[in-house]
């Protein structure tokens, strides 16, 4: 059973230059690391997780690459509320209403 | 195709990607004609209010922010506290003003028969592009610095990233690192689109109408010019375009305020850096090395000059931005951001040195949402192990601490030393070409380049032990 079907919507991964191939001006941190890419599109073949594969982007393009995620979610969120700026808006009214400063 | 051939070839890839030859304007070692550039190759106002009118694009509302003036004259000495404006560029199709510099690139890749455009950027442009090109019926490729090493997406980047994706665009996220630029030059190779750099002389010249429309709306509002525009500082076009649109509509005096998130002591290439800064742009990082040498841009000659038109450059702190932002969405009903609120926390302060009568503009604000709110990157600053306290703003530390102000009049800006700017653009200019003589055009050009003289120029330069 793949994992994902042809035309599904996924995320594929890919090396674009090893840590050895990259630009020579780099702080010691990035320089240990491959750039990486990631990139959606549709499957152009039945595939499970982890197989080299090829997708269809949103504009028509073909790219290959190591079969990441299937449906990809959006898991940016509007995180949790702080506390340190609940109280602002109720100590600037304050502060306006002329016993605040 | 090895990282080396390929940034070799990046002058010929470029000259085709954007179709404009800039040697022609280039003259002596360093100088080359700015005006006759923009000129030749950018559009009028006019053309491009136009071109900005077929999609949707400009003519947004001005606000006075009449409870952050009042609350500015709180804390001012008596007589002092600007009235304070913002133009609510959060109304243009994709959400900010970069709407106004993609529709003119796009409409000039349409015009010269491209069949789709590319962009590199990890920011609002990349959605305006999007947007403006899904108006005109081209294909989008945006090319976003979204991961660490490990995997994690800065929030706000990753909500850019799904707004290009919602407008239809092929969106290829990196990790971090310069060389984005070179996958940048392989994908234009490959698909012979065009270059929507943000640094072209129409790109520019988008921002202008920005600019005239503050010019236009202020003296409709108050009689008189704006006498300071605080403008957000990356990469210098916003600064650029603005101040220039400002100058064509006649506002001579008008003060140009540039301000940028201080994020000194994060390294903009590092990995672990990376993530422990809560904003994306409008930052010391593009700001401080864009204003210094803006020829490192994706075009060879970047049409986006800050030191050019700033009359004084600020920077505020994190912690000042994010009380800024909930500041104007408590007191004034509106939830806009992060970028323009970096001027909008300069201009709080700015205000409260100004006389009543006086105006001062906030010109931008952008849409936000997922990802982009301060609960979103406080949370996110959280998880990556930063501090977040409420104290005193100078105790910030970017990459360690943000500091929320305890109150209003904790905000305050730093002043950068536009002077040592210039010098160090100065040098730049004479290290990067390799000049061991300077001719009287380079000197020209350098002290219109740098909004100072001659005499200045050739102080610098003497300075530097360069013959002239």
């Amino acid at each position: 059973m793949p994992d994902a079907v042809k035309g599904t919507w996924v995320q594929i991964h890919r090396v674009v230059l090893k840590s050895e191939e990259r630009s020579p001006h780099l702080p010691d941190d990035t320089k240990k690391v491959p750039l990486e890419l990631r990139l959606k599109g549709f499957l152009t073949h039945d595939a499970c997780i982890g197989d080299e594969v090829e997708i269809e982007t949103l504009i028509g393009r073909r790219v290959k690459g190591r079969l990441v995620k299937v449906n990809p979610e959006y898991d940016h969120g509007f995180g949790r509320p702080v506390p340190e700026l609940l109280t602002i808006g109720m100590e600037l009214r304050k502060i306006l209403g002329g016993d605040g400063r | 195709m090895s990282y080396e051939a390929v940034m070799a070839r990046k002058n010929e890839i470029m000259k085709k990607a954007v179709g404009i030859d800039y040697q022609v304007f280039e003259s002596g070692s360093i100088a080359f004609d700015y005006e006759r550039m923009m000129k030749e190759v950018g559009y009028t106002i006019d053309e491009i209010r136009k071109i900005q009118a077929e999609t949707g694009v400009g003519n947004t509302p001005l606000i006075e922010l009449k409870n952050l003036t009042k609350l500015a004259r709180k804390l001012a000495p008596a007589g002092k506290g600007a009235r304070i404006f913002v133009k609510d560029e959060a109304c243009n199709p994709s959400g900010s003003f970069k709407d106004r510099r993609a529709s003119v690139s796009v409409y000039r890749a349409q015009k010269l028969g491209f069949k789709g455009v590319i962009a590199a950027t990890s920011g609002n442009y990349g959605a305006a592009v999007a947007s403006q090109a899904a108006m005109r019926g081209l294909n989008c490729i945006v090319v976003q610095e979204v991961f660490d090493s490990e995997g994690r997406g800065q929030p706000e980047i990753l909500e850019k990233g799904r707004k290009c994706e919602a407008f239809g665009a092929e969106v290829i996220q990196l990790s971090v690192g310069p060389e984005l630029f070179y996958t940048f030059l392989c994908l234009l190779e490959e698909t012979g689109y065009f270059n929507a750099s943000l640094y072209t002389p129409f790109g520019i010249a988008g921002v202008e109408t920005l600019g005239y429309e503050v010019a236009e709306q202020v003296r409709a509002a108050t009689g008189r010019d704006p006498d300071a525009v605080v403008i957000t500082h990356a990469g210098g076009g916003n600064v650029t375009g603005t101040a220039r649109g400002l100058l064509k509509a006649g506002c001579k005096n008008t003060k140009i305020i540039g301000a940028s998130v201080d994020l000194t002591g994060l390294h903009m290439a590092s990995d672990r850096d990376f993530n422990r800064k809560s904003f994306t742009t409008g930052h010391t990082g593009f700001g401080v090395p864009f204003a210094t040498w803006p020829d490192r841009a994706d075009v060879p000659r970047n049409a986006a000059r800050s030191l050019r038109y700033l009359d004084r450059y600020v920077t505020v702190s994190q912690g000042e931005v994010f009380y800024m932002t909930e500041a104007l969405a408590q007191l004034e009903g509106m939830e806009r951001g992060p970028a323009g609120n970096t001027s909008l926390a300069a201009a709080f302060a700015i205000a409260q040195e100004m006389d009543e009568d006086q105006v001062i503009v906030v010109q931008e604000t952008e849409y936000t949402g997922a990802g982009k709110l301060p609960s979103a990157q406080l949370t996110f600053a959280r998880e990556m192990g930063i501090e977040v306290r409420r104290g005193d703003p100078a105790d910030d530390k970017p990459g360690e601490r943000i500091v929320i102000p305890e109150h209003p009049a904790q905000i305050r800006v730093k002043e950068v030393n536009l002077d040592a700017l210039k010098k160090s653009y100065i040098s730049n200019c004479i290290k990067h070409y390799k000049v061991q003589k300077l001719t009287g055009e380079d000197i020209k050009f350098l002290a219109e380049d740098t909004k100072t003289s001659e005499d200045y120029v050739r102080m610098v330069v003497k300075e530097l032990g360069i013959s002239i």
